[in-house]
């Protein structure tokens, strides 16, 4: 159990790259772009990839009649996203401390990763809602409205995971690095989890005693 | 004395005879060209290997190539107004061609030389030289673009110039035509004895690259062709060739001829420069125009300068010595190690190579055959190392491929020849098309030369490529360097007239080439640094209009309360911050030219309206796809009008 509370202690520490680093990140290429443009998707914000690619993309983006991407202030997201998160980091360290000393056992470790997965789910499931959102509620005054072959109007929604032709555009949407070390952190708390486990069944009784 | 005249021109008769059958003999087969092909051929989306940078001669311009491709990219413009940006016609470009003779549309743009550090090229700028109108340009290698011009007093057909030395300490510009200083009226056959050849030494500010005349050394009546730096040991010297000693000043191509040496003037620029930094040298009163382009606020700014430091040679002893030359000189090269100064003699079949090491043993010897004007000269004998017994007529410039060999071109017979510095024979001859005058090897008058491809830049074009009528380009050639034999690969069409070029490796330049100047450092005094700053205000019959532009559209786009008699300005500011995105600015019955403004940039249209009307005025640009809608009208209301100045966009 200790291994494991070292695990639990260790894995919520990885999520504070969510504070420095992108979480997600949407490129931009096309013919005209060879350095393609890029968002990074930030808990607390969008940034360019590059300086001025933001600017850019809303430049592109107003022939289709799209808003402006979002400011920092403009989504209640991105000033909630940094305190859940940081309450995440300390519940989670919280919870492995306390294993550490016995206080509680491999149980909470499961409750944590699976209140950060519904979190997490429900996180995609919002940035996803925006992106739809932003890619169909387009300005009825658009530049160019451009339709289906059957009619209906084309939707801009970038892939919530994965490459697709918008367009002269070829656009993916990828997990960022901060993305990539909270998966890390998770599966280093699915394993605490799992160590627990297996350290309460093989010798239910030693557990405290370890 | 000599003897040419007839007897020369029956001479190059011959020589032209003789080539043309080695050319004939060597015409090349299908292997050897499909080799050729492959060295040249940089695939689609690929990128050329060098810079090269041509000047433009009488275009006034200089232009950016790529090497081994002979592709060109850029037109620079730094002496001509250049419709194509607008240089020279915008408010901002106006005072770049301002001179003490007023606006000065043009100049012949001749020897481009790239900045140096340990006198290797280190990629800052690149100077050029106007040859009529004497002036030194200052180009920016991060944005391309002229960002200073000095003009030269007391100087006329600024020719041995724009060679720096190898730390850039100084741009140097010699005069071709001596002239009285000051100038005077005088009688012209009066030359001799009276007129002064003015050698300038132009310093460069590390941080900056800011000219600044410090001093011009006033030399006999003759004519310095063309110059260039010691480099290593011969760091501190510099070295022109002259022509016409014979101080001629009518039918010179008979009356410059006459004396079987002229001279390569060595001067020790150090030493003079620590004289006048002791106070030495005279103060004169000199009117010249010195421009300065601000990339901050966009803007040229020309100020004139009221006074030169001129220094007498003979009052500086040991500053200068005359190196006897055969048969009018043109080219004076330096080889990378600093040991050797090359003297075309343009006359002659040979080329003739003095020893630095055996220069300052005959001073210090004092090996000298009499004097000119108080200035020594040096015993022939004494400082020659070598000849080069060359086969050819005609040599006028030579380069180093840092591999001890140097390649010299020749005119008269039509050829660039290669030879070993150190035995001074002949490796390797190949014909050029047709008369070459200058070649470039990236660096090859540098410590550091990259002697991979030469580039010989011929005078006449004839059947190169299909013909235009009696005026053609002119014709470059590109051959491979890097074996034994030289290996003709390509030709390619030159703009201009190319008199000399630089070039260096692709990578040096690359990565600080600028793709967008920056908004938020824009301070040009009428920027809009946004649409919500866009306005348009009047100042007595003055308009100014405060306009963004962005795709695909201007604010304001709609503009009343013009008056036939004003002056309206258009202050153009590109909102956009995307590598290449330019927006071009241009309204009917404008006495100019259009403009291009880059992103980030502001520049200034002038247009004064002399009809009643509903004007408009578009992007010249292809910008976007929306590019034929960026457009927008201004009203223009008599005299007398009471209409009210009112500008929107989108209403």
């Amino acid at each position: 159990m200790k291994k494991a509370s070292i695990l639990m202690i260790l894995g919520p520490l990885f999520l504070l790259g969510l504070y420095f680093l992108p979480l997600w990140n949407i490129m931009l290429g096309a013919p005209q772009y060879p350095e393609p443009l890029g968002m990074n998707i930030h808990i607390n914000g969008i940034r360019g990839v590059s300086e001025f690619d933001i600017q850019n993309i809303d430049g592109l983006n107003h022939y289709i009649g799209m808003r402006t991407l979002p400011k920092d202030e403009d989504m209640w997201e991105f000033s909630a996203f940094p305190i859940i998160v940081g309450g995440m980091v300390a519940l989670g360290v919280f919870i492995g401390l306390l294993g550490f000393f016995k206080k509680l056992n491999y149980k909470w470790f499961w409750g944590w990763f699976i209140l950060m997965s519904v979190l997490g789910a429900l996180g995609m499931y919002d940035f996803n809602a925006w992106m739809v959102d932003y890619g169909t509620n387009l300005d009825p005054n658009a530049i160019m409205k451009l339709t289906n072959l059957d009619g209906t109007p084309i939707s801009y929604k970038p892939p919530l995971l994965g490459h697709v032709k918008m367009l002269n555009f070829d656009v993916t949407s990828m997990p960022a690095s901060g993305a990539w070390f909270m998966f890390v952190g998770m599966t280093l708390i699915f394993i605490a989890g799992y160590l627990g486990w297996k350290n309460s069944k093989s010798a239910p009784f030693l557990d405290t005693a370890e | 004395m000599k003897k040419i005249r007839y007897s020369t021109l029956a001479f190059l008769g011959l020589a032209l005879v003789f080539a043309s059958c080695n050319d004939a003999g060597k015409s090349s087969n299908g292997a050897l060209s499909s080799s050729a092909a492959e060295k040249v051929y940089v695939a689609p989306g690929e990128q050329d290997e060098y810079y090269a940078f041509l000047s433009g001669g009488y275009s006034g311009n200089l232009t950016v190539y790529g090497l081994p491709s002979g592709r060109m990219f850029k037109e620079i413009p730094v002496f001509s107004q250049f419709p194509t940006s607008g240089y020279g016609y915008s408010e901002e470009t106006k005072p770049m061609l301002n001179t003490s003779f007023g606006f000065i549309p043009w100049d012949d743009l001749h020897h481009p030389d790239i900045s140096q550090t340990n006198g290797e090229l280190d990629g800052r700028w690149v100077f050029v030289n106007g040859n009529n109108t004497p002036r030194i340009a200052r180009v920016s290698l991060s944005t391309f673009e002229t960002e200073e011009i000095i003009e030269v007093p007391n100087s006329a057909g600024n020719h041995s110039s724009s060679f720096i030395t190898e730390n850039t300490e100084y741009v140097v510009a010699g005069t071709r035509f001596s002239v009285p200083v000051p100038q005077r009226d005088m009688p012209i056959n009066e030359y001799k004895g009276n007129f002064k050849g003015a050698l300038s030494f132009i310093s460069v500010a590390p941080e900056d690259g800011r000219m600044n005349l410090e001093f011009q050394v006033l030399m006999p009546g003759f004519n310095y062709d063309l110059s260039h730096p010691g480099r290593g040991k011969s760091h501190g010297w510099f070295f022109f060739s002259t022509y016409n000693t014979e101080e001629a000043n009518s039918l010179l191509e008979v009356m410059a001829s006459q004396n079987d040496k002229d001279f390569i003037a060595a001067v020790n620029w150090q030493k003079i420069e620590e004289y006048v930094k002791n106070g030495g040298g005279t103060k004169m009163p000199a009117n010249y125009a010195h421009n300065v382009y601000d990339e901050e606020s966009h803007t040229g700014i020309s100020t004139m300068k009221k006074e030169v430091i001129t220094v007498d040679p003979t009052m500086v002893p040991g500053s200068i010595y005359f190196l006897p030359t055969p048969k009018s000189p043109h080219g004076c090269d330096v080889n990378p190690t600093g040991e050797y100064i090359i003297g075309s003699g343009k006359l002659s079949a040979d080329i003739t190579v003095h020893s630095f090491d055996k220069m300052l043993a005959a001073i210090e010897g004092e090996k000298f055959d009499g004097e000119a004007y108080g200035i020594p000269v040096l015993n022939f004998e004494e400082v020659l190392a070598g000849t080069v017994k060359s086969g050819g007529l005609g040599p006028l410039h030579t380069e180093f491929d840092g591999k001890g060999n140097a390649y010299t071109t020749f005119f008269i017979s039509s050829e660039v020849v290669k030879w070993n510095v150190g035995t001074w024979e002949v490796v390797d001859r190949k014909p050029t098309y047709y008369s070459v005058g200058h070649l470039m090897i990236p660096g090859g008058n540098s410590r550091k030369p990259f002697g991979k491809y030469v580039v010989a830049m011929n005078k006449i074009t004839k059947d190169r490529y299909l013909p235009t009528g009696p005026e053609m380009e002119h014709s470059a050639q590109i051959y491979d360097i890097s074996g034994e034999k030289m290996e003709l690969l390509y030709d390619f069409p030159t703009h201009g007239e190319p008199h000399y070029a630089a070039g260096c490796p692709a990578e040096l330049l690359k990565p600080n080439s600028k793709k967008i100047y920056r908004l938020d450092e824009n301070k040009h005094k009428y920027a809009t640094l946004g649409p919500n700053d866009a306005r348009v205000e009047r100042e007595g019959n003055e308009v100014h209009i405060y306009m963004s532009t962005i795709r695909s559209h201007f604010t304001p786009d709609n503009i009343e309360g013009v008056k036939v008699g004003d002056k309206v300005y258009f202050h153009i500011t590109n909102q956009e911050q995307d590598f290449d995105v330019p927006h071009g600015f241009s309204i009917i019955g404008q006495n100019t030219s259009e403009i291009l403004v880059m992103p980030g940039q502001t520049k200034t249209s002038v247009w004064e309206p002399k009809r009643v009307g509903v004007w408009p005025f578009y992007c010249t640009d292809f910008c976007s796809a929306l590019h034929q809608e960026m457009q927008g009208y201004v009203r223009v209301s008599p005299t007398n009008s009471n209409i009210e100045l009112s500008w929107s966009v989108g209403e």
